[in-house]
């Protein structure tokens, strides 16, 4: 029997352009790659990607496997599965890693289900076990209360997938000297009983979200949707968008476009304040990798605290009124400036 | 013809007291609140609405694997139009992760053949994985449709929207079919007080891994490729500035607030 070797991560291009995740997925993949001592590599279905793979050669990979076909351009479960399956079949990878976005989130179940293997979703460590050469995958679990860490430890490859926006790509390396492999496509491969009939873009709440650099974020400490309501006029003077905690949106203070979280969307941008939420781990899965968090909560010991920069421990009923009179008292200032030159 | 559909659904915990057996590090099941994991219910809701449409033509399935208890589940989804429940259960399922659940599943569902249209919601709330859906489409050789908040079923063709990144994706497929719907898709209807008595008097069987045909070694934690290795209440890493407010402070808390805020991270 052959040993799987080999760090794999499942890029992704949107209608031929390489989509930002891959060059995350890439620093996930370095780091285990580099415990290993092995190649890591990355897999990009589609087309028009073997003219980009230099860019991945330099935010990381060793080597690039180009899955080139004109029907490959969107994904479609059937074909890429097939396509992907047969190339993990081949080389025998230890280790697949993919994006959570809807594309990962459909594809490697089905990889796992057919390679008969262990995935685990929406991790947010990912290391190796020196002494049993295991990933160790740690998620979130039961309601986003507690970090399980899981392991894969005879099913190969171990597979796991990560938030998008959860780990910072490495800065780009042009240097790197890397493989660019083109496969040849099995065109039996390529059939699907599910038919793509159109696309309608729609530029949501959810996509702005994700490349804010300003979030103001609230939870159940508001303690009313008026006071959450609060929260856009703030994110309106600072140029910010809002967030949510899982609370606030069951409460239907926020729609489940405005979550941050495990079951919302993973965020990272440059400011990420915190009102009123307690940070559960299903939250702070979702926004730990902010560049810097400041957090404001009456209870002191809420774990939000441990991931802030900046805590103030207040009573948000007395210190939102205040701060919304000083923001608006600036905007007032700033207005007549402005009108007098 | 009869329209056959299956819909698979969950018990999940409705509390947060959720104990953990220490040395697997699976959740145990029994003894706590539970109810159907509320995205199955957008799942029933869209079997009932096409049965509404072909009431005598319609069969609905619900098929789930738990606990005994998890019949209370079942119920719930037959209270609100469904005509049969199947649950797998015993304790050679115990422990099973997503593949082995997806395998359980799938064998409970080759006893069903043939069907035309399988649905489950998008994830449960309590392991919240999202994988089960797609892996039993993958082992059942089933096509598969994700993230669906629109769907229609037409002369044996699935019309279906995907709400995907940036956008929705618009796609059919020939019948049988498995999607995984979203919460969008529908408003669940509440179970009428005829439905909870029609759903209390219907049988729902009851099949374990022999009953299903099952290969033991697939089962439960013995046929999980994952296993738990801790699990931990996290603490964190950042060097934070702790700053106090009173009544008297909350002037000078706002002050170092935006004084925080100006500073480059």
């Amino acid at each position: 029997m052959t040993v799987a070797r080999g760090v794999w991560v499942l890029g992704e291009q949107r209608n031929g352009r390489i989509h930002p995740v891959s060059y995350e997925l890439l620093a996930w993949g370095r780091a285990l790659a580099d415990d290993l001592h092995v190649y890591l590599e990355c897999v990009m279905v589609g087309t028009g990607i073997t003219a980009a793979a230099k860019s991945l050669i330099a935010h990381g990979a060793d080597r690039v496997r180009c899955l080139e076909h004109s029907e490959l351009l969107t994904f479609r479960v059937d074909p890429y599965a097939r396509i992907v399956e047969s190339l993990v079949r081949e080389h025998q990878p230890e280790i697949l890693l993919a994006a959570a976005t809807t594309m990962g989130r459909t594809l490697m179940p089905v990889l796992a289900a057919h390679l008969h293997t262990g995935l685990t979703a929406d991790c947010t460590g990912l290391s190796i076990d020196p002494n049993e050469r295991l990933l160790l995958q740690t998620r979130p679990a039961i309601g986003g209360n507690v970090l399980a860490t899981i392991k894969t430890p005879e099913h190969r490859p171990q597979m796991a997938t990560v938030h998008p926006k959860a780990r910072r790509p490495l800065a780009a390396d042009p240097s790197r000297v890397g493989e660019i492999v083109v496969e040849t496509i099995d065109e039996s491969l390529l059939g699907s009983r599910v038919l793509r009939l159109g696309f309608e873009e729609d530029l949501t709440m959810a996509s702005s979200l994700q490349d804010a650099e300003l979030i103001v974020a609230g939870g159940r400490g508001l303690r009313t949707a008026k006071r959450f309501s609060d929260l856009f006029e703030i994110a309106a003077h600072l140029g910010g968008v809002v967030g949510a905690s899982r609370c606030a949106v069951d409460l239907g203070w926020a729609s489940h476009a405005h979550q941050v979280g495990l079951s919302g969307k993973s965020v990272s941008p440059t400011t990420y304040i915190a009102l009123g939420i307690s940070g559960s781990p299903n939250h702070l899965a979702g926004m730990s990798s902010a560049e810097r968090v400041i957090a404001i909560n009456s209870d002191a010991d809420a774990p939000i605290f441990q991931v802030a920069d900046v805590g103030l421990v207040a009573d948000l009923a007395d210190l939102l009124p205040r701060w919304l009179d000083r923001l608006r008292a600036r905007k007032r200032r700033d207005g007549q400036g402005g009108l007098g030159g | 013809m009869l329209a056959r559909i299956v819909v698979l659904i969950k018990q999940v915990p409705t509390t947060e007291s959720v104990r953990l057996n220490e040395e697997t590090g699976t959740m145990i099941r029994t003894g706590m609140d539970s109810a159907i994991n509320p995205l199955d219910l957008h799942a029933v809701e869209q079997a009932v609405r096409i049965k509404d449409n072909a009431p005598d033509t319609t069969h609905i399935t619900v098929l789930s694997m738990g606990p005994s208890q998890a019949r209370s589940a079942i119920r719930e989804a037959l209270a609100m139009g469904c005509d049969e429940g199947i649950l797998l259960s015993g304790r050679e399922f115990a422990g099973a992760d997503t593949w082995a659940t997806a395998y359980t599943l799938v064998q409970g569902l080759r006893g069903l053949f043939p069907f035309d249209l399988v649905l489950c919601g998008e994830r449960a709330t309590d392991g919240e994985t999202g994988q089960v859906g797609p892996m039993v489409a993958a082992l059942c050789g089933l096509p598969l449709i994700t993230y669906v908040n629109r769907l229609t079923w037409d002369e044996g063709t699935i019309t279906a929207c995907r709400a995907i990144e940036g956008g929705t994706e618009i796609v059919s497929c020939p019948l049988p079919v498995l999607a995984c719907v979203l919460r969008e898709l529908n408003e669940p209807r509440l179970p009428t007080l005829a439905g909870k008595v029609r759903a209390h008097e219907l049988d729902i069987t009851v099949l374990d891994g022999e009953g299903i045909g099952a290969d033991k070694s697939l089962l439960g934690l013995a046929g999980s490729p994952t296993r738990v290795v801790k699990v931990i209440y996290p603490s964190f890493q950042r060097n934070t500035q702790l700053f106090l407010a009173n009544d008297e402070g909350m002037e000078a808390a706002l002050d170092h607030l935006e004084t925080s805020l100006r500073r480059a991270p």
